[in-house]
């Protein structure tokens, strides 16, 4: 068998349908085998970027492994945002690159960059195959690597010349590598110790994270198990939301920089703090030395170096999500009997801090307030099969605060490297994923240029992705940071030309809507829905809208700036019918 | 040309009562202490806007890291150390067991407690790592007082007269083995502690040192136990 047949063959023994790619001079051969089979679908991207991003919405929305395949050079050097955006996100991720034959290695050959050296900080592990013998091995352990643990990308280098060699093929094994062994059991003693802490909290909250969503859905079930039986309140990151549904009644919202006001409050006045497969990142904890000061914290990782990493925890499990929340679950059930009366006063809080409706914004009917777009967007799709992924920005925080989520894998935004450009190559994933699913890129007028041209692939294999762009003429995000720290200087932050993207979208193909009209958006967002090809949505929005609530940078939790709408009137009529119901 | 648009002020009422009647512009310009840190700490703010100092005081520890031996797996490691602004004071590599292809790494690093758990943890997950152990806190477990540690160097020293009968009569002291000598150099072999070898060059300097190779350090625990 030839190297590039063992490619192919090892994606099928790793059970992959669907790979994102693009050719060129060192990946021939592989394209050539490709050629000749139908069990593996390849997507011919526009730019490895988008082929990266694509197999992360892949990834995120079936909890397989993405893959993609590029060439040498250039092609392995714009896979390295996608690489990196699913190393901080935690998305298994298999890149195959060409390389140069390896005679030439070395030698500044045309299209060579050294590739391992360059994805080294940016995989969680990647392999330069010099002997085709060797091929087959490093493919299956690249899949396992990638998929089990703390999932990540991973990069597979492969010389020509290996491509073209004939060797030995052997099929997958499992752990084939003794200096790998992830620990997934927790430690059963810890999670005890867990349990007699939760059972004695009078304050207590439920912090999870992306991880319980890459742990799987059983992991999803768990945690909402665990909530219904300890009656704790429950706020998530950015990257967990869906893992508890947004309409369950413990449900706090997002936390952290444009989190709400009852969750940032309820995480800094909390007495213990139950972390679950999240890593305290700076956007979540804000200000590190006042961060939750007066609570006890339990932190349930994978990973070892994220236990201790920003926050010190005082009951640390290692271990995976799924296996610690079935043992907390089942302990929980044997012997903690706590009275959910304990927590009616720490309900009747949140209540108040609820009351003060941290999310709200100005109405408007002669403008689109971006807020009230995403929720028309939410209410007009709620009922079908909906991926959303985002872009970076405004609009993304937006989505997280006013979208509500119920299920895990619905959600893929780009959350730790904030990747402008992420949201359509994903939306474009999770449509060859889901071909009957609704898959819609919330979209920022700045970021979705960033990988507008995937728009193009989105028409060529019938993806009908909907971009709903949130258009304000701003980056505004960054307009924001300049208002609130650089003295309101705006410098660059405005996209004076700006492209038509109603025909942007025809001329790829697609079909185009603008809107500008409160009142005409939801027969704008029907249409959209209905169309059953890619659409730009260009819904034009409120320009100066800024994003509230917001912990400003190197803050507090409890020193969260509110929109105009949470006046202290509202606090003042903070126990209204609603909350004594939650109370 | 049109001219860049300015926003709205977006502070007003009731946030300016939040924020105590500072705008965040003065909030902002207002840190703490501005000090700049050289290495990965823990930043208590998390912020570029409100850096704060490091309060912690960094220690020098000895790590042993098995490795698969094979290729790029030391640069694996050192671009950890450097990637994530770690210190290495001293590295130390070789293959140790060959059948098993298990090559052993002894880093000398620096940092706070907390950095240099985090430094402990980030190794172990590189995939070819089996495993990591701080010698220093294993020593301190032991109760061994420090991990053993020694270091190799090879010491040039060219001159006539006075200064070679000295250089040659306190690498006796020193025990160091002349390896190669003619009647203008002596190359000295010199093997311990690196405090010694450090007072070892020191001295030579002045007695025509030309120059030095170390190896650095290698390093293991006191006692029958293994790593």
């Amino acid at each position: 068998m030839t190297g590039a047949e063992m490619v192919v063959q090892a994606l099928k023994d790793n059970g992959v349908k669907h790979l994102f790619g693009y050719p060129g001079g060192a990946v021939l051969p592989i394209y050539d085998e490709l050629f000749q089979q139908d069990d593996v679908q390849h997507i011919l991207v526009r730019h490895e970027q988008g082929a990266g991003h694509a197999a992360e919405g892949y990834a995120r929305s079936t909890g397989k492994a993405g893959v993609m395949l590029v060439t040498s050079g250039p092609g392995a050097t714009n896979a390295v945002t996608p690489l990196q955006d699913a190393l901080m996100d935690s998305i298994p991720l298999v890149c195959i690159t060409g390389q140069v034959p390896t005679s030439l290695i070395g030698s500044d050959a045309f299209q060579e960059c050294d590739t391992v050296g360059i994805t080294r900080p940016c995989t969680k592990h990647n392999w330069l195959v010099k002997d085709v013998n060797d091929l087959a091995r490093i493919l299956h352990e690249a899949f396992h690597v990638a998929t089990t643990g703390r999932p990540g990308p991973v990069v597979v280098d492969i010389p020509k010349d290996v491509q073209f060699a004939k060797g030995i093929y052997s099929p997958p094994q499992t752990a084939p590598r003794t200096s790998y062994q992830p620990k997934v059991q927790g430690d059963l003693d810890k999670v005890k110790e867990a349990v007699a802490l939760m059972a004695e909290a009078k304050r207590p909250i439920i912090y999870s994270g992306g991880g319980v969503v890459n742990s799987g859905p059983e992991a999803s079930h768990l945690l909402r198990e665990l909530v219904d039986l300890t009656g704790f309140p429950i706020t998530s990151t950015l990257m967990g939301l869906g893992a508890y549904p947004a309409s369950g009644k413990n449900w706090l919202g997002m936390l952290g920089m444009h989190g709400s006001y009852e969750a940032n409050m309820a995480m800094h006045d909390c007495d213990v703090m139950i972390c679950i497969g999240a890593r305290f990142d700076d956007r979540i904890t804000g200000r590190l030395n006042a961060f939750s000061p007066n609570s006890k914290k339990i932190h349930i990782d994978i990973d070892p170096s994220s236990i201790n990493k920003n926050v010190t925890a005082d009951v640390p499990i290692l271990g995976d999500v799924g296996r610690v929340l079935e043992d907390m679950v089942r302990l929980w059930r044997a012997t903690a009997k706590a009275d959910k009366k304990v927590l009616y006063p720490w309900w009747e809080q949140i209540a108040k801090w609820r009351a003060r409706d941290s999310y709200a914004y100005k109405a408007n009917s002669e403008v689109i307030m971006p807020q009230y777009a995403i929720q028309r967007l939410y209410e007009n799709t709620k009922h079908l099969d909906t991926y959303i992924t985002t872009e970076v920005g405004q609009h993304q925080m937006w989505a997280a605060q006013h979208y509500g989520f119920e299920k895990p894998n619905r959600w893929m935004t780009s959350g730790g490297l904030g990747t402008m450009g992420y949201g359509l190559p994903a939306a474009l994933g999770v449509q060859i994923a889901h071909p009957d699913a609704l898959v819609i890129d919330i979209a920022g007028d700045a970021s979705v240029q960033m990988c507008i041209q995937e728009m193009s692939t989105a028409i060529q294999f019938d993806a009908p992705i909907k971009v709903f762009i949130l258009n304000n003429s701003y980056m505004g995000m960054v307009r924001q940071w300049q208002q609130l720290l650089h003295g309101n200087r705006l410098s660059h932050s405005y996209t004076e030309a700006m492209p038509d993207f109603v025909k942007l979208a025809e001329a790829y193909g697609g079909h185009g809507i603008r809107c500008d009209k409160p009142d005409e958006l939801d027969d704008a967002i029907k249409e959209m829905i209905a169309v059953k090809k890619p659409v730009i949505f260009d819904c034009r929005v409120a320009t100066l809208a800024n994003c509230f609530p917001m912990i400003p940078s190197g803050k507090a939790h409890n020193e969260m700036l509110l929109p105009d709408e949470a006046t202290d009137e509202a606090v003042a009529n903070a126990i209204d019918a609603k909350g004594r119901e939650l109370v | 040309m049109p001219s860049t648009p300015r926003a709205a002020n977006w502070c007003d009422g009731s946030r300016a009562a939040f924020m105590q009647g500072r705008t965040i512009n003065e909030l902002a310009q207002t840190p703490e202490i501005e000090i700049h840190l050289m290495n990965a700490q823990l930043q208590p703010t998390g912020s570029a806007y409100f850096i704060a100092k490091e309060t912690e005081k960094p220690e020098n520890h000895t790590l042993s890291v098995l490795v698969d031996n094979e290729p790029g797996v030391l640069a694996r490691v050192i671009g950890l150390f450097s990637g994530r602004g770690y210190n290495i004071e001293s590295l130390t590599v070789s293959e140790t067991e060959h059948e098993k292809h298990l090559s052993r790494i002894t880093i000398v690093t620096r940092g706070t407690p907390h950095v240099l758990e985090q430094i402990k943890h980030q190794l172990e997950r590189i995939v070819p790592v089996h495993r990591v152990v701080d010698l220093t806190v294993m020593a301190q477990e032991l109760g061994t007082g420090g991990a053993l540690a020694r270091e190799l160097a090879l010491v040039k020293v060219a001159g006539t007269g006075e200064a070679r009968v000295e250089a040659l009569r306190l690498a006796e002291a020193f025990r160091a083995k002349v390896i190669d000598a003619n009647t203008e150099h002596f190359i000295f072999e010199l093997t311990g502690k690196v405090s010694k070898i450090e007072q070892f060059i020191a001295i030579m300097k002045p007695l025509g040192l030309v120059e030095i190779c170390r190896t650095g350090v290698a390093a293991m625990n006191r006692g029958p136990q293994g790593m």
